[in-house]
């Protein structure tokens, strides 16, 4: 509408429902797509994207609305009738057999070896060998082979569902370019993403959906992010005050929490030491694979340390067992939630499951107390319980409140988060953030990994960079703008240059 | 428009219930099968055929107390059959020598220690319970047969307490409830209310989620095993009690049977699923479609045939009502 261009669009959706049982996940959602554009799709989580994506896709039928595809009205019956109409989706879970080899893998979808390799070189993957078990692959290098295995076959809409999410900053900014440049040859993309930095740069517009309904369809240009955000949660405050922001004790005379001193690991942990101080939220900026996997692993007692040493309170520690390490107060969230939560069990039973841990615990359970605490965490963290009976059955922020939760109802002393705001909707990160510094300013200690560089600045008293398994760089929050945290990921403070990566 | 909103949602409601409470379809079934069975033979529902019924079917549902339990966890028990058998003999073999309460002490023995040794195996060597059970069992089975050999003249005798359990009655209910109440409140109250219980759901729900939590799951594996064993033991005492001539194949033929009760129960074989209320169920409808059967007055081949065909059905159509994800 707002579009100069009088081009007949790609794809019109208009008036899309869905419901499911009594649940109305889409009321009245459209979209609208020419060619040669991206348009990003918004919404907290829990507003019908995820609904939305499956229905343009064909993995789900719609109760009412029209689908237009180049002006002929379609009714998908299956995400394979959809493909065949060019409408094909790169959604977040990889979908490569994990058992087979990266060729096995082409062969099972006929795609031919040659484009792939063309789309995985574009995408800045250089040393990818066609014969790697997908299995072992980090799960950066797989999205980006998903990627690059739907740009082969030449989509006419491409639909990337939070594509970025789990990408360091250096593959996100490859995928931007491929993604800019397939929409200057013509193609169409639609775009899902919760940050603004990267929609501002290729998105032409935004389509925002809140409870299910297409609240708005904008116009990218400066400024527009602040309206985008008040639309999409409909009017609550965006920017929560920072309770306690900085007014912990994080004195460097004090004797540290955690001293990490010379650790290595694997191929990628070379040598890594900082101090983590009570009180502190101690941020980790990190390109993709640069050691931060294995020093939270090491740091878990997920694996062991080659050389090095870790001490807590100022004794040794040792870790064999993840359990060594909670007996010393290391606490790990993991990147995945998946392999933190008992999706069928209730949100009471994953939130107390470290009460039981040990065998001493294994008889009846005090439930009175087990209650007290799960609701005193609950409570903490705004865990919704409409859906508490099961945990799959919350949105993805409420499950990641679940893993938090846990170790806030144990009693948090050193709280090792691996990127947890990793495709979370706005206002459950404008949660979480207060609470590591109201969490922090009763002593706890906290490490936090993130993916998203605006997250130091907002949560951060410091950070350190890794580069090539080292740090090569501590960053106070006041100077942590996302420019010199990428300057440094990218190992540009010291004497290096950018082609000395190993 | 409410009216119509009301009558779709009946259907739904019934689900809803049915999913919180999934033993419910179960003794509906239980119930259908009875209604079945004085329909073929009027008159058969007596209070005696009750009681038959239970004093059958508890055995049936201790044993499938292994399989539950270690299903939860993703496991399986095989060797349970054999280490009911293996007590079963050796208290029998046992009591003329040794007098009945240390012949009971004696026969549970071998039953905790082949409980161990597959938990060091599941747990620890982390063989894969499948393989492992079916090899302690085997096992269990060559010492039994060389165990008989020592003890072929001994004659055998089963202690008093396991023959009154086994084949008396209190006010026409069979004994062995006072062995089988106790027992069944037990697994069910550890299922729910006790950290060990909550453990195995959360063992076979997500492994490396109680990892994570700092559970070592071979202490887990190696109780549970440990338990597991001592159970079929137990089982083997009752069931010697109520059949009263030892053999070294007693309570193998209870073996599948168990596994299906658990199974037709509600216990997913992939762990972090199930309950003990369903399981004992499962054992009843079992004893009954046994029953049923023998009055249907067909061959044994057939008769194996439809067991294993109703065993199928009921466990597919079951998973269908209750889960509908």
């Amino acid at each position: 509408m707002t579009e100069p261009s009088a081009a007949r669009p790609v794809l019109d959706a208009r008036g899309v429902a869905k419901r499911f049982g009594a649940v109305a996940a889409l009321k009245d959602a459209s979209l609208t797509i020419r060619a040669g554009e991206i348009v990003a799709l918004m919404g907290a989580n829990g507003a019908g994207k995820s609904t939305f994506v499956k229905i343009l896709t064909g993995a789900l039928r719609p109760d009412s609305g029209h689908i237009h595809l180049d002006g002929v009205d379609r009714r998908f019956a299956s995400p394979a009738q959809a493909r065949r109409s060019g409408i094909m989706p790169v959604y977040q879970e990889p979908s490569l057999i994990p058992d087979l080899d990266v060729r096995d893998n082409l062969r099972l979808v006929d795609v031919a070896a040659e484009p792939f390799r063309h789309w995985v070189r574009e995408l800045g993957i250089t040393d990818l060998r066609l014969d790697a078990r997908i299995a072992q692959l980090p799960l950066a290098t797989l999205r980006i082979l998903d990627l690059a295995l739907t740009l082969a076959k030449e989509p006419n809409v491409l639909m990337l569902d939070e594509m970025t999410a789990a990408l360091p900053a250096d593959l996100v900014e490859r995928v931007l370019t491929v993604i800019r440049g397939q929409a200057d040859s013509g193609r169409s993309v639609i775009y899902i993403s919760h940050r603004f930095a990267e929609i501002a740069r290729v998105c032409n517009r935004a389509s925002v959906l809140r409870d299910g309904v297409t609240v708005g369809d904008f116009v990218i240009e400066p400024g527009i992010e602040e309206k985008i955000v008040e639309l999409m949660l409909g009017g609550v405050p965006v920017r929560a005050e920072l309770a306690g922001r900085r007014a912990s004790s994080a004195t460097p005379s004090q004797a540290p929490r955690v001293r990490v001193s010379s650790l290595s690991a694997g191929s990628k942990l070379a040598d890594v030491s900082f101090d983590l101080h009570k009180g502190e939220v101690l941020g980790v900026v990190a390109l993709e694979g640069q050691g931060q996997d294995e020093l939270f692993d090491v740091l878990a007692g997920f694996r062991r340390a080659q050389s090095g040493t870790i001490d807590v309170d100022g004794q040794a520690a040792s870790f064999a067992h993840p359990a060594d390490a909670i007996a010393r107060g290391l606490t790990l969230v993991p990147g995945d939630r998946k392999d933190a939560l008992l999706m069928l069990r209730s949100v009471r039973e994953n939130i107390a499951l470290p009460l039981l841990a040990r065998p001493a615990k294994w008889g009846a359970i005090a439930m009175r107390e087990e209650a007290a605490k799960v609701a005193d965490a609950v409570a903490r963290l705004q865990i919704d319980m409409r859906a508490q009976g099961e945990v799959r059955r919350l949105s993805g922020g409420n499950q990641q409140k679940v893993t938090i939760g846990r170790w806030v109802a144990a009693g948090v002393e050193t709280l090792l988060l691996f990127d947890p705001t990793r495709g979370i909707d706005v206002r459950t990160k404008h949660q979480i953030y207060p609470l590591l510094r109201e969490l922090a300013a009763q002593g706890a200690s906290i490490l936090f990994y993130t993916s998203e560089l605006g997250e130091i600045a907002l949560a951060c008293d410091r950070a350190i960079v890794i580069f090539g398994g080292k740090v090569v760089d501590i960053i106070e929050a006041e100077h942590a703008t996302e420019q010199n945290l990428m300057r440094a990921a990218y190992g540009l403070t010291e004497k290096q240059r950018p082609g000395a990566r190993p | 428009m409410a009216a119509t909103i009301e009558i779709a949602a009946l259907p739904q409601r019934v689900g809803r219930v049915i999913r919180a409470n999934p033993v419910i379809p179960l003794i509906l079934l239980l119930f259908a099968l009875v209604a079945l069975l004085e329909g073929l033979q009027p008159g058969i529902f007596n209070e005696r055929w009750v009681g038959n019924t239970i004093r059958f079917a508890i055995p049936l549902a201790m044993l499938a107390a292994c399989q539950t339990l270690t299903m939860l966890t993703g496991g399986i028990d095989l060797s349970a059959g054999v280490v009911a058998t293996i007590s079963a003999f050796v208290v029998a073999t046992l009591t003329p020598l040794v007098g009945g309460p240390s012949a009971i002490v004696l026969a549970l023995v071998p039953a905790i220690l082949m409980g161990l040794v597959n938990g060091f195996g599941v747990g620890i060597c982390r063989v894969h319970p499948l393989i492992m059970t079916l090899g302690t069992g085997l096992i269990g089975t060559g010492c039994l047969q060389v165990y008989q050999r020592y003890v072929i003249n001994t004659g055998s005798e089963i202690p008093g307490m396991f023959e009154w359990l086994g084949t008396g009655r209190t006010l026409g209910m069979p004994n062995a409830l006072f062995l089988f109440v106790p027992f069944a409140i037990l697994i069910l109250w550890g299922l729910r209310r006790t950290g060990f219980g909550r453990l195995l759901y959360a063992m076979g729900a997500n492994e490396k989620a109680t990892r994570l939590s700092g559970v070592r799951s071979w202490q887990v594996l190696l109780a549970l095993y440990t338990m597991s064993g001592l159970i079929a033991g137990l089982t083997g005492l009752l069931y010697v009690g109520i059949i009263r001539a030892p053999s070294l194949s007693l309570a193998n033929s209870l073996m599948l049977p168990s596994v299906a009760a658990a199974v037709i129960g509600g216990t997913s074989i992939f762990g972090g699923r199930g309950s003990y209320s369903g399981t004992i169920v499962g054992a009843l409808i079992l004893t009954v479609l046994g029953t049923l059967l023998t009055l249907l007055q067909i061959p044994e081949g057939a008769r194996r045939i439809l067991f294993g065909a109703i065993i199928l059905v009921v466990t597919a159509l079951y998973v269908r009502i209750t889960d509908q994800s």
